[in-house]
């Protein structure tokens, strides 16, 4: 029991990082980039490529922070930056996210195959702990708190820091943040790095966990983080918490009365139910468009 | 003529297949035209092609029933789905239709008959290229005739302005979901025959990764008439076989293509065709007036 409930809060983890950097991209530009499970790969293999150079596990977290980051920035120039610029429906921005997830997980293949790699030996922490009679894995614990950590830096940085109120004018009415002076194009890259960022630290530690990256690992978050921004409210950074944490229970209870086989649609299922009885989710705030 | 035999023989399962892309880009067509992202195509596909699979298989009906049995039971799913999902509009619509099509997809896997993970085999391949291709001009003729109806007309002005359609006194909502249920019976019909075109099917070829793609196929091949979806299921079927030799640039080819038509062909490869009549009508008025 209190294993199972170990690893929800673990799995709730990972998710949040995952959903809070799809739900930062959403809510400033209202765009679904689904290259976003690509760069949580591209955190795992980044990971990977510096702690096979020697680099220690707590620094390549960082190393996958800034490339993701920096990709994040990249990603925005090719592929939103010109829709951006001509005024295109948020459509077409998502297609041409699905463009660039397709070149860099096959850039990931052509560096590492398609296969499981792992990481290299006695370079992650293997101690077990017990705490109040419960056995406990280090390595998942740092990663809790890891996670913890960098939803209330996120959380600090968007409600109390001038980036934060630049990102939430934006969100509100571009136009209108940039005839009050702020560096749009600035803010917008500022998002995407940090998106991205998330997004690479959130495959570095779920590849940690699992010591088992490979190419397509981000995939399965992808419809999860679905699940999680509709049912925490999309947009909503509480809410993705919020959400994650929900779905990561609600599965791990569901395990108790579901065959496992059904594990995945509890997460559908209470995305399907949430979209028809409380669009907004739980936090959400806007109501969606409606006529 | 023994070429042209002989080609289609070898390129037999690339050509069936770029005909089953084409229906099912034309099915999610209707939804895009009338402004609407949804997502569940790929599912509707999956339902008819697993019932009308079981009912060849199993039941031992003859084929062309077994095919509208199934497409007829996506349309019918499509009813009360659509008449719920509606309500809802942009991403939110296109992640509720994405999480029935999830829901469907373990709904698959959790039934017994089906064959679960390791899929359905055995299916009697009854399609013929004829059957796909004779059923691709029938499906684009009628969209086509569609969208120059009047029913066409009330779906352009609902996706150019919701608001201004529904004073004009067109209901939207039901609009909307005739496309949405039509869209059903066209990916049902598709599905049914991928079914019996490739002797056995499995949960995953109807899941989110395929959903996308029929999506991609139709934005890119644009969305103003019902070419462009056919031209995007081509490129995107093609591709890959003719790529062949450089198989592992493959994505990335289709990536790089991908985002430069979105880029640079906002409204898909289709405009191409039309920027150049809009030319050659320039040339000629301009010589009608000299």
């Amino acid at each position: 029991m209190a294993d199972q409930i170990y690893n929800a809060i673990f799995i709730g983890s990972i998710y949040a990082l995952f959903a809070l950097g799809f739900t930062l991209v959403f809510s400033v530009l209202d765009i679904l980039n689904l290259a976003h499970p690509a760069l949580f790969t591209l955190g795992a293999f980044t990971a990977l490529f510096a702690m096979q150079q020697g680099v220690p596990a707590a620094l390549a977290v960082v190393v996958a922070f800034v490339v993701c980051g920096i990709a994040g920035v990249a990603l925005d120039r090719v592929a939103f930056a010109p829709l951006r610029a001509r005024g295109a429906p948020p459509l077409s921005a998502m297609i041409s996210s699905i463009g660039v997830a397709l070149i860099i997980t096959r850039l990931i293949q052509f560096a590492y195959g398609p296969d499981f790699q792992s990481y290299p030996a006695g370079s992650l922490p293997a101690a077990v702990y017990s705490l109040a009679g419960v056995e406990l894995d280090t390595l998942r614990s740092v990663i809790i708190a890891c996670a913890i950590g960098l939803m209330l830096a996120l959380t600090y940085l968007v409600r109390r820091t001038r980036l934060g109120r630049e990102l939430r004018a934006l969100a509100e009415n571009p136009r209108a943040a940039r005839l009050l002076g702020i560096d749009v194009d600035r803010a917008i890259a500022a998002t995407f790095f940090l998106s991205a960022g998330l997004g690479g630290v959130a495959g570095v530690l779920y590849g940690f966990a699992t010591n088992s990256p490979f190419s397509q690992m981000g995939l399965a978050f992808e419809l999860k983080a679905f699940a999680v921004m509709i049912v925490g409210g999309m947009g909503s950074i509480p809410g993705a918490v919020l959400g994650a944490y929900l779905l990561a229970f609600g599965e791990i209870a569901s395990l108790a009365v579901l065959p496992s086989e059904l594990r995945d649609a509890f997460a559908y299922g209470l995305l399907f139910i949430v979209l028809l009885v409380r669009p907004a989710g739980v936090l959400g705030r806007r109501p969606p468009d409606r006529v | 003529m023994d070429d042209i035999g002989a080609f289609l023989v070898a390129y037999q399962t690339t050509i069936g297949t770029i005909g089953i892309n084409a229906l099912l880009a034309l099915s999610v067509w209707l939804t895009l035209y009338t402004g609407q992202l949804t997502l569940g195509n790929a599912a509707f596909a999956g339902i008819a092609a697993y019932s009308s699979a079981l009912l060849t298989l199993k039941a031992g009906l003859p084929f062309p029933l077994a095919l509208a049995a199934g497409a007829m039971l996506a349309a019918a799913v499509s009813v009360p789905l659509g008449a719920t999902v509606f309500r809802l509009r942009g991403v939110y619509l296109a992640i509720a239709t994405l999480a029935f099509g999830e829901v469907v997809r373990v709904a698959i896997l959790a039934i017994p008959i089906t064959g679960r993970g390791q899929g359905l085999v055995g299916i009697p391949p009854k399609t013929e290229l004829w059957h796909v291709f004779a059923s691709l001009v029938v499906i684009a003729y009628v969209c086509a005739r569609l969208r120059s109806s009047s029913v066409g007309r009330a779906w352009a002005a609902i996706r150019e302005d919701e608001v201004a359609a529904a004073s004009q006194g067109i209901p939207v909502r039901r609009y909307q979901l005739v496309a949405f249920v039509l869209g059903a019976l066209i990916a049902g019909w598709a599905g049914g025959l991928a079914a019996h075109f490739d002797y056995a099917i499995q949960p995953d070829e109807f899941g989110f990764a395929r959903a996308v793609q029929i999506l991609v196929f139709a934005v890119v091949g644009g969305i103003p008439n019902v070419f462009g979806p056919i031209l995007g299921a081509l490129l995107f079927t093609a591709l890959p076989a003719i790529l062949q030799p450089l198989q592992e640039y493959r994505d990335i080819f289709q990536g790089a293509i991908l985002v430069l038509v979105i880029v640079f062909l906002p409204r898909g490869l289709v405009t191409v065709f039309e920027l150049r009549r809009t030319a050659r009508l320039r040339t000629m008025g301009a010589e009608d007036v000299a």
